[in-house]
């Protein structure tokens, strides 16, 4: 009878953990920033169909990097998870850490319990009202959990891009200086970045119950141009 | 609550009422006790005009003979573009509704797209037809819906009965207990390109006109200031008259009919 090898357990955790991050690095990073009058994420995405940033709920947006199908179904158990809770309840007692928490669990377990590690790297913001406040879950594809409140960058190549766009990030920024930052910072020293190259949404007060909302082509050349 | 993941042979799709019946959330139970009272809800009715459709309920709820409610909403926004009004049995009809509209939303989240129209009127007989149980033990829930067509740029009406059909009108619907006279009214002061001022009018009036002959429908409140709902559907989406306009309007045909001592004076007012 032949005998498995021995593999160590850090040896395991190891491998996988750069299965994982060698998967998130092939796609491109993410912003979420806090301004003035809510939360801004902006993702590069070519793809005009394919959303990397979504609504979950009123006041909860999802954002996620990396493998496409994998992060999509996250998104779609967010929106599940929302509805029932707020049908179940009430609208208001859906909040983003509940949900983070719940992401945060599930990924652990794939991570450890699965052969394969999710390739994803995920963000669920919450604009802040009352006595609730605006926060960023950040959820890393082995399951750490941190909160942010000013800004979060997902995605492989996220240092640099933090580095260059936490140099700029100034408490209570306009819409427009935020998105230009973030144009800037994801684009890198070399390239620009225009409209059709970002996805952008935002979460802000003043349109009823729901708060999300996308920045079309259109809107985004204009605040890009200013 | 767990994260609501499922394998894809298991997948509810983008139904939200399939996603709580896998979770077993919300499930209506079935009553045997006949001998219950419940609210009612009375007078609801929709018509089309120029730019779209105005629908409009009146705020009674009965149980009985006794008035139980004074201030029942009866006309929702279903979503951006479509509005829902009921009558029937109060307390399932509201919760139909808010299933109605989690499911309205929760298809748009989960698609990225919203339903057309259609699709939407498909979907709310569905739910009014999974009611058929309750309706055969006299729980009935009739909804009238509209919405505009953004693709056809047109309001549409759509009417149901208890057993989930439903039928496109083509100009305006009542239903309820006071529906024939809503209906009636209506009838007499339709046209088909009415402006906003006149289709709204003609709602108040058929409103005015139900409660004055269905002791079920809540005319307009002086004294407590509580109004029928009047809104409107058009391309710029769901819109709620606000009291003091409804109130306005209210108040001349109550000027008018008071100077003729009750009828309206051989013109339709």
């Amino acid at each position: 009878m032949s005998m498995p090898y021995y593999v160590a357990p850090e040896q395991v955790m190891k491998d996988r953990a750069e299965y994982a991050q060698k998967g998130i690095a092939r796609g491109r990073s993410l912003i979420a920033s806090v301004y003035g009058d809510g939360i801004l994420l902006v993702a590069e995405n070519p793809s005009h169909t394919l959303h990397k940033i979504s609504e979950i709920y009123d006041r909860v947006a999802f954002a996620g990097v990396g493998k496409y199908n994998e992060y999509d179904q996250l998104r779609v158990a967010g929106v599940r998870h929302a509805d029932t809770k707020g049908f179940t309840y009430s609208r208001e007692d859906v909040d983003a850490r509940s949900l983070a928490n719940l992401y945060a669990q599930y990924l652990g377990n794939v991570f450890t319990h699965e052969m394969k590690p999710l390739e994803v790297e995920i963000l669920v913001a919450e604009l802040g009202s009352g006595s609730r406040p605006t926060q960023l879950f950040h959820v890393a594809y082995e399951g750490t959990i941190t909160d942010e409140d000013d800004f979060a960058v997902l995605g492989g190549e996220a240092e640099p891009i933090r580095e260059q766009f936490a140099a700029s990030f100034a408490p209570g920024w306009t819409l427009t200086e935020a998105l230009g930052a973030a144009a800037e910072a994801l684009a890198g020293p070399e390239r620009t970045l225009g409209a059709a190259d970002l996805e952008a949404a935002v979460l802000t007060d003043g349109n009823g119950r729901r708060t999300f909302r996308r920045l079309d082509d259109d809107e985004l050349g204009s605040l890009l141009s200013n | 609550m767990a994260l609501p993941l499922f394998d894809p042979r298991e997948d509810p799709g983008p139904s939200f009422t399939a996603l709580l019946a896998r979770e077993g959330v919300g499930e209506m139970t079935t009553s045997r006790d006949h001998g219950v009272t419940v609210a009612h809800g009375t007078t609801v009715l929709a018509l089309r005009y120029a730019d779209g459709v105005v629908m409009a309920g009146d705020r009674r709820a009965t149980e009985g003979h006794a008035i139980a409610h004074r201030a029942m909403e009866k006309v929702f926004a279903a979503d951006r573009y479509s509005a829902v009004a009921i009558a029937g049995s109060a307390g399932m009809a509201v919760e139909m509704v808010r299933l109605f509209q989690v499911q309205l939303e929760h298809y748009e989240k989960v698609e990225g797209v919203t339903l057309s129209l259609e699709g939407k009127a498909n979907q709310l007989a569905q739910m009014v037809r999974a009611h058929l149980p309750m309706a055969m033990q006299g729980f009935v829930v009739v909804p009238l819906f509209c919405g505009y067509d953004l693709a056809r740029g047109t309001g549409r009406i759509f009417t149901y009965d208890a057993a989930g059909g439903h039928y496109e009108e083509t100009d305006f619907q009542a239903t309820g207990s006071g529906g024939r006279d809503a209906r009636g009214t209506i009838k007499l002061g339709y046209r088909d390109d009415l402006s906003r001022d006149e289709a709204v009018e003609l709602a108040v009036l058929a409103l005015y006109e139900a409660a004055d002959a269905d002791s079920a429908t809540g005319g307009p409140d002086l004294v407590r200031g509580i109004y029928p709902i009047v809104a409107t559907v058009t391309d710029t989406g769901y819109e709620r008259l606000g009291d003091d306009e409804v109130a306005e309007r209210f108040g001349a045909t109550i000027e008018r009919r008071r100077e003729r001592h009750g009828d309206a004076g051989g013109s339709l007012r």
